[in-house]
């Protein structure tokens, strides 16, 4: 540059060569200099002829002018550059590939399989774990519950919860509902259906406004006020066609007339899933009596500045208050506040989470495969790098070149993976936990594609780019001079490993979904304590108060049961509150000799009304006394049939027919001892179990434990009995839904339901795994046999056996096995002390378990090894050393 | 130094008219891309060469950048219009060496191929009284 040239313009030039490097450096290195001087010049030549005198300040500016307009231009020339070279290379990339369709097949389909599980897996985590619930602030929103040394989170009683709002300050807002089911008459079939009772403050506390209308108001509350109900979308749409003139309409729940005032936004959810509709929860001066009657869920929202631990503190405060004021109801009775988020059980969060980490471990092992066959490629590819970096191609065109290869299989597999993923998600959506205010499936939206690019990226940036740029750091003309041969041991090390990793994932998820899989066994051959099989079961929930009285419903069982019991086939049938394992409610406490009882674990029973017959209809073996009777009426004794860890607790030595106690506010005789069933389902212990006869209750009393469920037991197929139940229950009571219509098959298979999709899943992905990791060691063994065959014919040449040479190949594949195994089984059995709360009991290092993974392991090496061996003893050793 | 293949059952004509074929598949060029292959029509030019030439040609109307001059050339070498020759001093340019482009076969039967094309264009206006010159 020329020593006349102006401070200012040496300060421009310096910008102008930084603005160069937007372009690819190749393009740089060529052209760079001759720009910088060619703007220079033309500066120059804008400036005064005369070189000593200074330059004018018109001068100045006509040559910043100039500069600026160089510099816009390289901004758009520059993406114009990259985009050339991109083309040039897809070009490029299309010619090779078009000539390996195996290898471009293969590595798409690897990616997609691990960016697949992975999106999936993501999916569901992020919409059940991660994702903010869908209502403002929603870390502000809590749950408080009672608590007691056995139960962790119980229903508080209306009296209570009037005196925790009395007694906190806590939260902003605190309000209540319970669940209520009714049924809906006139709009076509009578039908069943899910909602929710709320106080006024409730719907108002999750910030969420009513697409159509209004929310309830302190009005709504009162008693003795018009019924008004809340919609949720979903029913507005199914039920009343979406009519925008819902807003007073009137509807019969269950025979009361409710005007619709608010109609809920599409996406709301509250307190689950199911409940769509809402109603104003009214309390009775009497509902504050029973401090006992607990059924109220409460949520509230935390007042401002209030932090999650003030609240809990201040909660416990108020209910040891409650506890010195009412010792003997409240006795051990704290509270506790939990983020609506936490109402997950740990299992189901588990459950998760182990998903996670299994698509973890299919995504490395897709990785691993893909970093190895874009390794081998580059390997093998050597000498035409060489030769292209001969012709003049820069290092940068090389590296670029490569790059653009892995990315775009990357890309191509990262979108057939979210193929895969959406395939997949309907499988993986039953992990949903019901519990939850959120919509059953999670969706493929863009902050799960954003996930899933990122992923892509990574994987083809880290497997893909890094592995093919240390292939080609040395590209030089030495690939030239050698030949192919010089595959280069430390890289062949670096794929070795890979393989190892792969094998050492492999073993993790075979183990795991092993461990899982004995585990579901292990609970399916659990004895529920009745017979499943061969039973219908059908919802017929009385409305109240249409059938308030006793003896109302009474009439209803037995005209529905003299006619069910009649059809072909039926073998027994009865009424019951609750099928197990459907409500795993119903606690009550129990006091013998009328002794002051303590709400724990081992002094409360599972209470349930039962019609005659029930016993035989579920299968539950009678093994002392009798059922109950129709004759168990309200003006005889009242007696009770109990389980027979009921016996055990309470009198575990002598008979207990005809012994006494207290429960649902009555004297009880002992008539008859039945087994004991598992009605909190297979995982949890249940209380031992009382069952009242459906007539000795006071009118308008207990109504929630009313029998509502009727179960048939047939000899034939018991869903063919649908129609005639239908007709029957339709002939008793025109009014009168049937819903929740399932075998009691069913209900059992639905508790181990979430458990068997997670094995699925996880089989599948174990299943994944084990074929990646075959194509593993298959790969590698095949590329060494190739780039081996010279040394392989030599040594045949000096006399060695096929036995020889077959021993070197499957010596090194039994060496890589090997390495994989042992790390594999450690970390299988770090994975499975992890999830040991899913195993329901299994010891993590479960021997068969163990020993099926390894063998599979095996199988998978010598599957994997077989063909790249037999290609190794063929190698004809004249023709490999005629060709040097 | 790269060879070129050559395809020795390939008659002069065969080659023209793949030339031809080749050259007709480019069109229409981009503005500056004919300009370069206008101004490399009569002679061998550095860059700051053909920036001057296409200024002067066109009164000034035509100021290509540099980065538009670069990456025309690059995109022109790529698709064989234009081969670099060696490098040599310009003495209009403090003497500093640079580099001199020249128009291939194709770079010529492209410019002719463009010129034949623009000239139909107006041709077409002309017959419709578009354009200066006889209707």
């Amino acid at each position: 540059m020329s020593s006349t040239m102006p401070s200012e313009m040496s300060g421009m030039m310096t910008l102008y060569r930084a603005l160069l490097h937007l372009y690819p450096s190749s393009f740089r290195q060529e052209y760079g200099e001759e720009m910088c001087a060619l703007l220079a010049r033309r500066m120059r030549d804008t400036g005064p002829p005369a070189a000593p005198a200074p330059p004018a300040p018109l001068a100045r500016l006509s040559r910043l002018a100039l500069w600026a307009a160089a510099a816009a231009e390289i901004l758009p020339n520059a993406a114009a550059v990259h985009w050339d070279l991109l083309r040039q290379d897809l070009r490029y990339l299309a010619r090779t590939l078009r000539r390996e369709p195996g290898f471009a097949f293969t590595a798409v389909a690897v990616i997609a399989l691990g960016i697949g599980a992975t999106t999936a897996a993501f999916s569901v985590t992020d919409f059940v774990l991660i994702r903010p619930l869908p209502f403002p602030r929603p870390e502000r929103l809590v749950k408080v519950w009672e608590s007691s040394p056995d139960y962790p989170r119980m229903e508080p009683s209306p009296a209570n919860y009037r005196d925790w709002q009395r007694l906190t300050h806590s939260f902003a807002s605190i309000g209540a509902l319970h669940q209520i089911s009714v049924n809906l008459v006139g709009q076509g079939e009578p039908q069943r259906l899910e909602g929710a009772a709320v106080t006024a403050d409730l719907l108002p506390l999750l910030g969420v406004r009513p697409a159509l209308g209004r929310l309830f108001t302190a009005a709504d509350d009162r008693d003795g006020a018009p019924g008004t109900v809340v919609l949720s979308h979903r029913l507005w749409q199914s039920e009343l066609g979406g009519d925008p003139k819902v807003l007073g309409r009137r509807l019969l729940l269950d025979g009361e007339p409710f005007v619709v005032v608010g109609v809920m936004p599409r996406d709301f959810y509250f307190p689950r899933r199911e409940q769509i509709l809402w109603v104003p929860m009214r309390f009775r001066p009497s509902d504050f009596d029973e401090r006992d009657n607990t059924y109220l869920e409460v949520v509230a929202r935390l007042a401002p500045g209030v932090s999650l631990a003030q609240a809990r503190a201040e909660m416990r405060v108020a209910a040891a208050a409650l506890e010195r004021q009412y010792p003997k109801e409240n006795e051990q009775v704290s509270a506790v506040v939990l983020l609506l988020r936490d109402e997950l059980s740990s299992q189901a969060r588990l459950l998760l989470v182990a998903l996670c980490g299994a698509s973890l471990c299919v995504l490395l092992i897709a990785c691993a495969n893909l970093a190895n066959l874009l390794l081998a490629r580059a390997l093998a590819r050597r000498q035409e790098l060489d030769v292209r970096s001969a012709l003049g191609a820069g290092r940068e065109r090389l590296v670029r070149q490569l790059a653009t290869e892995s990315l775009t299989l990357a890309f191509a597999g990262g979108a057939l993976g979210v193929l895969v993923a959406i395939a997949a998600l309907p499988l993986l959506a039953r992990l949903v936990p019901v519990n939850l205010p959120l919509a059953q499936a999670p969706a493929i939206d863009p902050r799960v594609l954003a996930f899933a690019g990122l992923l892509t990226a990574l994987t083809g940036i880290g497997f893909g780019t890094l592995p093919a740029l240390r292939a080609c750091r040395d590209a030089d003309l030495g690939g030239l001079r050698q030949g192919v041969r010089a595959g280069g041991g430390r890289r062949e090390r670096l794929r070795s490993m890979l393989v190892v990793a792969e094998v050492a994932a492999a073993v993790v998820l075979l183990v795991s979904a092993g461990l899982l899989m004995r585990a579901l066994a292990r609970i399916q051959a659990t004895d529920p304590g009745f017979r499943p099989n061969g039973v219908l079961t059908v919802r017929t929930a009385l409305p109240i108060p249409k059938y308030d009285s006793v003896a109302r419903r009474a009439a209803f069982y037995d005209r529905v049961l003299t006619e069910v019991r009649a059809l072909p086939g039926v073998t027994a049938a009865g009424f019951i509150t609750y099928v197990p394992m459907v409500w795993r409610g119903g606690i009550w406490p129990i006091a013998i000799d009328n002794q002051p009882h303590v709400r724990t674990g081992s002094t409360s029973a599972s209470l349930r009304f039962v019609t005659p017959g029930l016993f035989a209809a579920l299968g539950i073996p009678l093994l002392q006394g009798r059922d109950v009777r129709d004759t168990d009426a309200a003006d005889r004794q009242f007696v009770a049939v109990v389980s027979r860890s009921f016996v055990r607790r309470f009198w575990p030595d002598g008979n207990p027919l005809g012994r006494h106690f207290q429960v649902a506010f009555h004297d009880r005789t002992v008539v008859g001892v039945v087994g004991d069933v598992r009605v909190r389902g297979f995982e949890r212990t249940s209380e031992p179990q009382v069952y009242l006869p459906n007539r000795q209750v006071q009118d308008g009393w207990l109504v929630f434990f009313i029998p509502r469920d009727l179960v048939i037991r047939s000899a034939a197929e018991p869903t063919a009995l649908l129609p005639a139940i239908r007709r029957i229950v339709h002939a008793v009571d025109p009014e009168q839904p049937v819903s929740d219509v399932q075998t009691l098959a069913q209900v059992v298979a639905g508790e181990t339901a979430s458990r068997a999709v997670q094995v699925r899943v996880l089989a599948a992905f174990a299943a994944i795994a084990f074929l990646l990791a075959g194509i593993g060691i298959y790969g590698l063994l095949s590329f060494a046999v190739s780039q081996r065959a010279h040394e392989i014919g030599v040594r045949m040449a000096l006399g060695a056996g096929t036995d020889d040479i077959l021993a070197m190949v499957l010596r090194r594949a039994a060496l890589l096995a090997a390495a994989g195994v042992l790390p594999g089984a450690l970390l299988a059995y770090a994975a499975g002390r992890a999830m040991a709360a899913l195993l329901a009991g299994l010891n993590p290092g479960d021997a068969p378990t163990f020993l099926a993974a390894m063998a599979l392991c095996l199988l998978m090496t010598s599957a994997g090894s077989l063909w790249p061996a037999l290609r190794a003893v063929r190698v004809d050793p004249i023709t490999v050393i005629r060709k040097e | 130094m790269p060879t070129i293949p050559t395809m020795p059952t390939m008659t002069s004509s065969d080659r023209d008219l793949a030339t031809a074929a080749t050259a007709a598949a480019l069109l229409p060029l981009p503005p500056a891309t004919f300009h370069i292959l206008v101004s490399l029509a009569d002679e061998d030019r550095h860059g700051y060469a053909i920036i001057q030439d296409v200024a002067a040609r066109t009164n000034g109307a035509v100021q290509l950048s540099a980065a538009t001059l670069y990456r025309s050339v690059h995109r022109m070498l790529e698709e064989g219009l234009i081969v670099e020759v060696r490098e040599r001093p310009a003495p209009e340019l403090d003497d500093e060496r640079r580099r001199y482009y020249r128009l291939t076969p194709l770079g010529t039967a492209a410019a002719r191929a463009e010129a034949r094309r623009l000239a139909e264009l107006v041709a077409m206006a002309r017959a419709r009284g578009l354009a200066p010159g006889e209707a």
